[in-house]
């Protein structure tokens, strides 16, 4: 639960910008949350909302002609966005790790699982080979993985075993914070549950900050402690799993939940209208033009981010 | 009773991999092992063909659209061999027979205009008499999908938004009027808000316009929603059939019910209560043609006899079949 403690992670108002011939592409226009330690935090939105962006920002993977005009991201009380490049590699993969969206296919095809795997223990982590060895065999021990995959190479292997591999790879040097882009995207049912479970556990074994960039609402509610839905490039409310399924506040939280099929619902009902563009985002609430609630307030003033009790955050006009 | 529409009878189909690198095996795969199953043409229906990959469901999707030609086993469209078809009716066959797939973005050629996509649909299946006339299909079919005409003639599939794309998709589909939809995981690439206004629209022409589809798919929570009945398929074998609310709330063979436990039920309060054993949900096995039945290497019930013999699909009920040994 959101506490008084100190955040692992705190994103202030941090804006990602892309300069292109046709103007301004907004993708991400202040956002802001914050991730506390031993907590599965999620990232939840649609295609276009700028959740895959938001996480390049925070891990300064932000590429020219992205830019980022204005925003902090504090890691452990230190705004990564300001600290030098070195500085910032010794925390990459030590203190924070990274799981981008298919990450399975990035492995490299013709060199072993031990290899690619030692081969980032040894570049980040300080240890010889021999001890890189030890630690990967144990980390595919840790998530279920016969040792015999080490020497295998990537396409033996199916989809839930690439992903568990980039998994182990990415917790071998127990970091603090971990952020997951659409961990389960391409992959069945059964393996499915079995990945989401794995990351999830991460945090009651190692206390580690477990972050969940995904559309996937099911995943985020098996898992779940604290979730924020994004829409067009704004985080629109953030709150517990329980709260946000249970009494959803902000209409565009409302309408992706009562969208879901899931077994048992008679109805499912779609949001009307259409995402807008980051090139033109509309005025005031960018959601207002498909909101069922709006008035005139909405399509003139930004509501802004408030905590209306304690822990949930809402933008909304009340 | 009427003849059925699709009837599929013991179908095998047998891929050859041959120079194989470490484990995927340099023998055979039965990708589908006598499968049988029919669609009535008495009443439209959305029949859900579920498994996760590895099933089949992809080459089972291919052989009815005539794309994959079967081992062994007869697949039969209105009672005539789909090879028989596309000899002889080709044309009549593609029209009635009609694909989703996956990627709604990929099937249009970037160079055509909207329109000219509707009308080379309505030239080549000869569906209108005059330019006049097929003006006035197009314009009353996309209305019928809920889409401007006035807002969409002129532009660029690539111009349409995701949400237009999906709905234009099923313009092309309704222009032809087919009898059955094969549609193979429609909703992969598309957003949550938007899927159900697709699958509204597949029930919709099926109870106004009488059109069947086989709607095939790794999510059971989709399949919940949009079928009228379930057939299971587990490495290349149906394991279970029946209809939609009895599998759903009573699945009778354990694959089915490992498949319905193991789904992210999106409700917080409704969470997994066991946990998946990591080392138990793959195995390189997987591939093998072996013996005995397809899941007795994971099932938690297996026996002796169920690694030995393959249980046959059986009905035991009215209208619920299983293939199993307990």
């Amino acid at each position: 639960m959101e506490s008084e403690s100190m955040s692992v992670l705190e994103v202030q108002n941090l804006k990602i910008y892309y300069e292109s011939v046709w103007g301004s592409y907004k993708a991400i226009d202040g956002a802001s949350f914050k991730a506390y330690r031993n907590e599965v935090f999620s990232i939840a939105g649609e295609s276009g909302c700028g959740k895959s962006t938001l996480v390049d920002g925070i891990l300064r993977l932000v590429k020219p002609p992205g830019y980022i005009p204005e925003g902090r991201v504090i890691f452990e009380g230190t705004d990564l966005l300001g600290i030098p490049e070195d500085e910032l590699r010794r925390i990459r993969w030590v203190k924070i790790a990274y799981v981008p969206q298919g990450a399975m296919s990035s492995l490299n095809p013709v060199i072993r699982v031990e290899e690619q795997m030692t081969d980032a223990m040894i570049d980040h982590g300080s240890m010889n080979k021999e001890e890189a060895r030890e630690l990967a065999i144990s980390m595919l021990k840790e998530v279920g993985l016969p040792v015999e995959v080490a020497r295998m190479y990537p396409h033996e292997l199916s989809g839930g075993m690439k992903q568990r591999v980039i998994i182990a790879t990415a917790i071998a040097l127990k970091p603090i914070l971990i952020i997951t882009d659409e961990p389960t995207t391409a992959l069945d049912v059964i393996v499915q549950k079995g990945i989401l479970e794995l990351l999830g556990s991460l945090k009651e074994k190692y206390g580690m900050t477990v972050i969940v960039v995904s559309h996937d609402m099911a995943a985020h509610a098996q898992i779940a402690d604290r979730i924020a839905i994004m829409y067009a490039g704004k985080v629109v409310e953030i709150g517990s799993i329980h709260d946000i399924f249970e009494e959803p506040l902000h209409p565009y939280t409302k309408g992706l939940i009562s969208a879901i099929p899931a077994m048992g619902k008679k109805s499912i009902k779609g949001i009307p209208g259409l995402a807008p563009s980051p090139l033109d985002w509309p005025q005031g609430c960018r959601f207002h033009p498909r909101c069922p609630y709006a008035r005139d307030i909405c399509s003139e003033v930004e509501p802004s981010m408030k905590e209306v009790s304690p822990g949930r955050h809402l933008a909304c006009h009340p | 009773m009427s003849q059925p529409l699709v009837e599929i009878k013991n179908l095998t189909k047998v891929f050859k991999i041959g120079g194989g690198l470490g484990l995927v095996s340099r023998r055979t795969i039965k990708a589908l092992d006598s499968v049988s199953l029919t669609i009535p043409s008495d009443r439209a229906a959305i029949t859900a063909l579920v498994g996760e990959s590895g099933s089949g469901k992809t080459t089972m999707a291919r052989i009815i659209l005539g794309l994959l030609e079967p081992t062994f086993g007869e697949v039969l469209y209105k009672g005539r061999r789909i090879s028989d078809w596309l000899k002889k009716n080709r044309m009549e066959y593609l029209r009635e027979v009609q694909p989703i797939f996956q990627d709604p973005y990929s099937v249009y050629n970037p160079f055509y205009r909207v329109e000219r996509v509707l009308e080379m649909v309505i030239k080549k299946f000869r569906l209108a008499s005059s330019k006049a006339e097929m003006r006035e299909i197009i314009s009353k079919t996309m209305k019928d999908m809920g889409l401007r005409p006035e807002d969409l003639l002129g532009r660029y599939p690539h111009q349409l938004s995701g949400g237009e794309r999906q709905r234009f998709m099923l313009t092309r589909i309704l222009l032809m009027r087919p009898r059955l939809i094969v549609a193979d995981e429609p909703l992969s690439m598309i957003d949550v808000s938007l899927r159900s206004i697709f699958l509204d629209h597949l029930t919709s022409f099926k109870d106004k316009l009488g059109i069947s589809c086989l709607y095939i798919t790794h999510d059971l929570n989709v399949a919940s929603y949009v079928s009228d009945s379930i057939l299971v398929l587990c490495h290349g074998r149906v394991v279970e059939a029946g209809p939609k609310d009895a599998v759903i709330e009573d699945p009778l063979h354990p694959y089915t019910k490992l498949l319905i436990s193991s789904i992210a039920i999106p409700d917080p309060k409704r969470r997994w209560k066991e946990k998946t054993d990591l080392t138990s949900i793959e195995s390189f096995e997987k591939l093998k043609a072996g013996e005995g039945c397809v899941f007795s290497a994971r099932c938690p019930y297996a026996s002796e006899v169920c690694k030995e013999k393959v249980p046959p699909l059986q009905q035991i009920r009215s209208e619920r079949k299983i293939a199993c040994f307990l």
